[in-house]
């Protein structure tokens, strides 16, 4: 009963988000006011409502294990843990659709309750945009992935979900990307929106900047997760692979990133317009083609899942339909709007601009890497595109990028004095020179790690700089959100650069009570037990950690056996110090009984996943502070209608 | 009206055509070998299982052509090209096998299961004489022509269907 | 009919693990050169092979017993004193440019290494035109 509901419930969404679409598109056509206009909004919040609901019908029917729906069969499990069992909702093609589709209702609700900036005539736009994108989502759903297709007899007992899945990262891992999809298709709206009534204006950036920066936070965590998942998860230490999976959660990301910033432009200084159009289809068609890589299994990658050509044509058949008709658009109509202020090299908007393009080449390299093999397989010739090539290609462009970066936000608007910062570049070079020298000349370090050491050091001195000679309390937040997510870049990259530089790697046979070293650490294997979990048994290593001859640790790595799918997964042991981490896994038995350890000993690795996290922090100040200003204006503009109402009244 | 608008259409539709394409065509996992028209490389391997002869490439390049099986007794496929290696012995094939990764007691196992089609079975405990002749999985099937010269990979499980054509390229390799 | 044969290739690749790990692994999968010099030329090698069986792996990141295999010749070869780029062209005539991650220009890489340099030149033809036209 309960599917059916969740079933009826969708089909219905779908209608409404037709009727949003055709309503918005007929106002289009007519001039003035309509009653149909009137309709728009509350056809959007009502399908907000109801995708909502189906989606929770599928969450209860996943937590209840009902085994008579196909998808809860083929996924789950009696036994497994009930967080699992929710999170297995979305762990799969099916769910994770339902769950996109969810959540573009629900921000097709917010606007169409909240946003009251924009003209009457771009809103009905955006939310008719916004009504085509989801149709689409539900077709594919509702024609070729029903999440809720009943089997003709229960099954017995569920397929269970890959082990590699079962694990607290997987419940907010791929969720946290989709949000950031979603968010990017808000922004995608607004771009065709404004598009298509010609309204490139500061109010429209304004209008679209929170979904691009909360976006842009959730592709951020998502990617910080996801890379501290595969490290720990994938038991060799590595935390990118440059796979096409990852690189098709990147790509979004240095579009949105982008976008933010040029969007900046737009709201503030009102230049900018055309570029900023065509980041917004971009971010989006990136989303949408990582989207398409990953599940049709066009792509080799250590993460696919939910593999099938024939979904594969029907993504592409969307993908054509909203980012081809985005582009058409944007071909007839870019030439009719005008590109807006203009502005100075020497300026905030010129470094931006610096920027925005050494980021979209990035995203080109990435594209043309990931791409490049499905090519050649075209001519039957199977090449490989790896860290080898991403890596130094990236840092061609990632490191003038870098450079700006330390200056740029100490520009002024419009046009500025290089003089005027010199000092302050002068100390930025100062640190990166230094930097260089020193660790060039004392420790043997590669080229890359070495720009990366010194880069990161020097902006993370040069990224606080804006906030000198002002009053910390009176900085408004969106300017602590610059700070701490340029900051959060350079810590980023600072363990990035040192995990490549420093890391020390030790692989050795150790007796049960034998000891070995990695780095400054001591490792004493005391025992080889057997433990069992839940749905699996494990072979686990006790181990007793000293760092530097300090006070041992017990870490616990494990060997574990999944019974339901049968398959082994590596759960190494993490000893995080403030300056590094130890990572210990357990292999197997070597003939004369002696266990192969795996260790590493990573110095500042977390600083990785720290910096990431710090961008998004920085991110969340930027929203709020940008959502704060919002409502005070909205709150000035009410009064100051109120009182000129009084005396209208008054007269 | 700029042209230089219409460039991201059409980068997009190049993309959108290639991956229409890609779709359309069956996905190969296969590596082929570099090592076609190559003369086999060096290697002498211990018997695999007491009773039967090891392999070496000396023994390939005495003017008879021979088929290189490559497999393993933990190999699902393996079990099903069986008959059909028995059958290319039967019309004359000699068979070569390199049991890869195996133990001796397996592979006596499997042999007793599903017969054994070879004239000599070498131990190739490290993929040695694998990754020697740039095959990537198991199993796989080498054409060596009389001079010791590779001819033809076939990559995965024998197929009914494809015992004539291995029979032919034994044919022209001699 | 080719869907069959990768179904059942797929099959083999996927089932047979726990067979194949009854074999201990290859005497220089797990352990490194005694050499640190050495090693740390076999680990810059094999961090930019790519393993055959895996998908988006390099044989120094990778479980799969074919990974280990290709580790220790690996190491061998490197304990014996070959080069890592002779090693690494050993394994391209085997297995072409798809076992190496590190690009090398050849007549079907060229373009990853064309469009960079294109991109290079169009970025900063594009920010010239916008600030000299102003300035």
């Amino acid at each position: 009963m309960i599917a059916e509901l969740g079933l009826a419930a969708l089909w219905l969404a779908a209608a409404l988000a037709a009727m949003q679409m055709a309503a918005g598109f007929m106002t289009l056509r007519v001039a003035g006011p309509t009653e149909l206009a009137k309709l728009i909004r509350p056809a959007a919040m009502v399908q907000g409502v109801l995708v909502t609901l189906s989606f929770a019908a599928l969450v209860w029917l996943f937590a209840v294990t009902d085994l008579s729906v196909k998808l809860v069969a083929a996924n789950s499990h009696s036994m497994k843990p009930l967080v699992f069992k929710l999170s297995g909702t979305w762990g799969n093609h099916e769910g994770s659709m339902l769950l996109w589709v969810m959540v573009m209702g629900l921000a097709g609700a917010l606007i169409a309750a909240f946003e009251r900036r924009l003209p009457e005539r771009t809103m009905n736009a955006t939310l008719a945009a916004q009504g085509v994108v989801s149709l689409g989502f539900y077709a594919f759903l509702l024609l070729s992935s029903n999440p809720f297709e009943r089997l003709p007899v229960p099954a017995a007992e569920g397929m269970g979900l890959n082990p590699l899945l079962q694990d607290i990262g997987l419940a907010f891992h791929p969720p946290t990307l989709y949000l950031g999809y979603v968010g990017l298709s808000v922004a995608f709206s607004f771009a065709v929106g404004a598009l298509l009534t010609r309204q490139v204006t500061p109010d429209f950036a304004r209008a679209m900047r929170p979904w691009v920066l909360g976006a842009w936070v959730l592709l951020t965590v998502g990617i910080t997760a996801g890379s501290y998942w595969a490290y720990y998860e994938l038991g060799w230490g590595g935390w990118w692979f440059w796979d096409p999976v990852e690189n098709a959660s990147l790509m979004p990301w240095l579009a949105a990133t982008a976008l933010l910033h040029s969007v900046s432009v737009l709201a503030s200084r009102d230049a900018l317009r055309t570029w900023t159009i065509m980041l917004g289809v971009v971010a989006f068609s990136m989303s949408m083609v990582g989207t398409f890589l990953v599940r049709s299994g066009i792509l080799t990658s250590v993460h696919a899942f939910a593999v099938d050509p024939e979904r594969g044509t029907f993504i592409l058949g969307l993908l054509g339909l909203f980012i081809g008709g985005a582009l058409l658009l944007f071909a007839l109509r870019a030439s009719t709007i005008s590109e807006g202020e203009r502005f100075a090299v020497a300026s905030r908007e010129g470094a931006l601009v610096f920027n925005n393009v050494m980021l979209s080449a990035i995203l080109a390299i990435v594209l043309l890497g990931t791409l490049y093999p499905l090519l050649t397989e075209a001519f039957d010739v199977r090449v490989s595109v790896g860290p080898p090539y991403f890596n130094p290609v990236g840092a061609i462009f990632a490191v003038p990028m870098l450079l700006v970066m330390a200056v740029g936000p100490l520009l002024r608007w419009r046009q500025d004095r290089p003089e005027r910062i010199g000092r302050e570049a002068a100390l930025f070079a100062a640190l990166v020179l230094a930097a260089l020298l020193l660790f060039g000349l004392l420790a043997d370090v590669a080229l890359l790690p070495l720009l990366g050491l010194a880069l990161g050091l020097g902006l993370a001195i040069a990224s606080l700089m804006p906030l000198r000679g002002r009053k910390l309390t009176r900085t408004p937040l969106a300017t602590w959100g610059m700070v701490v997510a340029h900051f959060g870049i350079a810590v980023a990259l600072l363990g990035m650069a040192s995990e490549s530089a420093f890391s020390v790697e030790r692989l050795a046979a150790v007796g049960e009570g034998d000891s070995t070293t990695v780095g400054p650490w001591t490792v004493v294997l005391q025992a080889v037990e057997p433990v069992a979990g839940p749905n699996w048994t494990a072979l686990q290593g006790r181990m007793a950690v000293s760092y530097d001859g300090g006070t041992p640790i017990t870490v616990a790595p494990q060997a574990r056996n999944f019974w339901a799918p049968p398959q082994q997964t590596t759960e190494s042991a993490l000893v995080t110090r403030w300056n590094g981490q130890l990572y210990a896994v357990i292999g197997d038995r070597a003939p004369d009984g002696r266990w192969q350890l795996r260790l590493w000993w990573k110095p500042f690795v977390p600083l990785i996943w720290m910096g990431g996290l710090l961008v998004a922090l920085g991110g969340v100040l930027a929203l709020f502070g940008r959502l704060l200003t919002d409502i005070r204006n909205r709150r000035l503009a009410a009064r100051i209608a109120e009182r000129r109402a009084d005396r209208e009244a008054l007269a | 009206m700029s042209w230089r608008l219409w460039l991201p259409l059409l980068a997009f539709a190049g993309f959108l055509g290639l991956a229409a394409y890609q779709l359309t065509q069956p996905k190969d996992e296969f590596v082929e070998s570099g090592m076609i028209g190559q003369e086999l490389p060096y290697f002498d391997l211990p018997p695999a299982i007491d009773g039967v002869e090891g392999a070496a490439s000396v023994h390939f390049a005495d003017g008879k052509p021979r088929l290189l099986n490559i497999w393993a007794s933990w190999c699902l496929p393996c079990i099903a090209e069986a008959p059909q290696l028995e059958s290319l012995k039967r019309q004359g094939a000699d068979i070569v096998g390199i049991a890869i990764r195996d133990r001796p007691a397996d592979v006596a196992r499997f042999l007793a299961q599903n017969g054994n089609p070879y004239a000599r079975i070498g131990r190739d405990d490290l993929s040695e004489v694998q990754l020697g002749i740039g095959s990537s999985g198991v199993p796989e099937t080498f054409v060596i022509d009389g001079k010791g010269v590779i001819r033809y990979q076939h990559i995965g499980d024998i197929r009914a269907e494809d015992v004539p054509m291995l029979l032919e390229k034994l044919e022209e390799a001699r | 009919m080719i869907r069959a044969v990768i179904a059942a290739l797929v099959l083999a690749l996927s089932l047979p693990l726990a067979a194949q790990q009854n074999m201990p692994p290859a005497p220089y999968a797990y352990r490194q050169l005694d050499d640190p010099a050495q090693e740390a030329k076999a680990q810059e090698l094999m961090e930019t092979l790519r393993c055959l069986k895996c998908q988006s792996q390099s044989i120094a990141d990778s479980d799969a017993p074919m990974a280990g295999d290709m580790r220790h010749q690996v190491r061998l070869r490197i304990a014996a004193g070959e080069e890592p780029e002779a090693i690494r062209a050993w394994l391209m005539q085997r297995y072409g440019d798809y076992v190496s991650y590190k690009p090398e220009v050849s007549a079907t890489t060229w373009p990853l290494f064309a469009v960079p340099l294109l991109l290079a030149l169009v970025a900063g033809a594009l920010l010239l035109r916008r600030f000299r036209r102003r300035a």
